[in-house]
């Protein structure tokens, strides 16, 4: 079955991340499929490079980079609250006239389209969020 | 077309679980994950109105946000059943539609 996953809540706010990055590891063991995570309002914090955590606690930013390495899955950060929440590509940084971006490996910068076509391409759509 | 509700509050903290509770039709299905997990308990004031929900709907909860939060199977209301993520992603398939409670 193909799953879109919507996440709403950054990293460390609450569960929420944590939540929706076993339950997409679970998918994937179980044989499904992943067609999109989407990354909406606070949610786009998930795809920071900048974030360092104490030495024992998780990097979730590098958990969602690594599984989408390894799983080839397509991780979409949402323009609008990306730039909001001053999170950038290279490409976006170049155009806005920054020197510098953020954004980790695995990820890009969509609109609220690919969220929708996520709605109609799987099977389900699940939201994690606060 | 049975909907799986997703809870993640304690009813204690927000009315989401209870407005979930107002709207689940029979033969829906209620997860509890997150702070959620903690409206599975037996004896406190919202174990009656799960309890009567449960009439109509079949009740979840991730077992391991339930331990997380120091709280053991055995202090669940009877009837309940303890998932998995693995459970967790059977029953988003099992229903058709989810609807998470934020």
């Amino acid at each position: 079955m193909k799953f879109t996953i919507m996440i709403n809540e950054g990293p460390y706010q609450h569960q929420s991340a944590d939540s929706a990055l076993q339950f997409c590891r679970s998918i994937l063991a179980q044989g499904h499929e992943i067609f999109r995570v989407f990354f909406y309002h606070d949610g786009v914090n998930n795809g920071s490079s900048l974030s360092v955590p104490p030495g024992d606690d998780r990097l979730i930013q590098k958990e969602w980079s690594e599984l989408s390495k390894e799983n080839d899955l397509d991780l979409v950060i949402c323009i609008a609250a990306a730039q909001r929440r001053g999170l950038m590509d290279a490409d976006e940084a170049k155009r806005q006239g920054f020197d510098s971006h953020n954004m980790i490996e695995g990820f890009r910068i969509s609109g609220l389209g690919q969220l929708i076509e996520g709605g109609i391409e799987s099977d389900r759509t699940i939201v994690f969020g606060d | 077309m049975a909907m799986l509700h997703i809870v993640n509050k304690s009813p204690f903290e927000k009315v989401s679980f209870r407005s979930c509770l107002n709207h689940v039709k029979v033969g829906d299905s209620v997860l509890m994950i997150e702070d959620a997990a903690v409206g599975a308990l037996e004896g406190t004031s919202f174990s009656e109105k799960l309890k009567t929900a449960m009439g109509d709907v079949s009740v979840y909860v991730l077992g391991g946000d339930l331990v997380a939060r120091g709280l053991s199977e055995d202090r669940m209301i009877d009837g309940i059943k303890a998932v998995d993520y693995a459970g967790f992603v059977d029953l988003t398939v099992e229903n058709e539609t989810t609807q998470s409670w934020l």
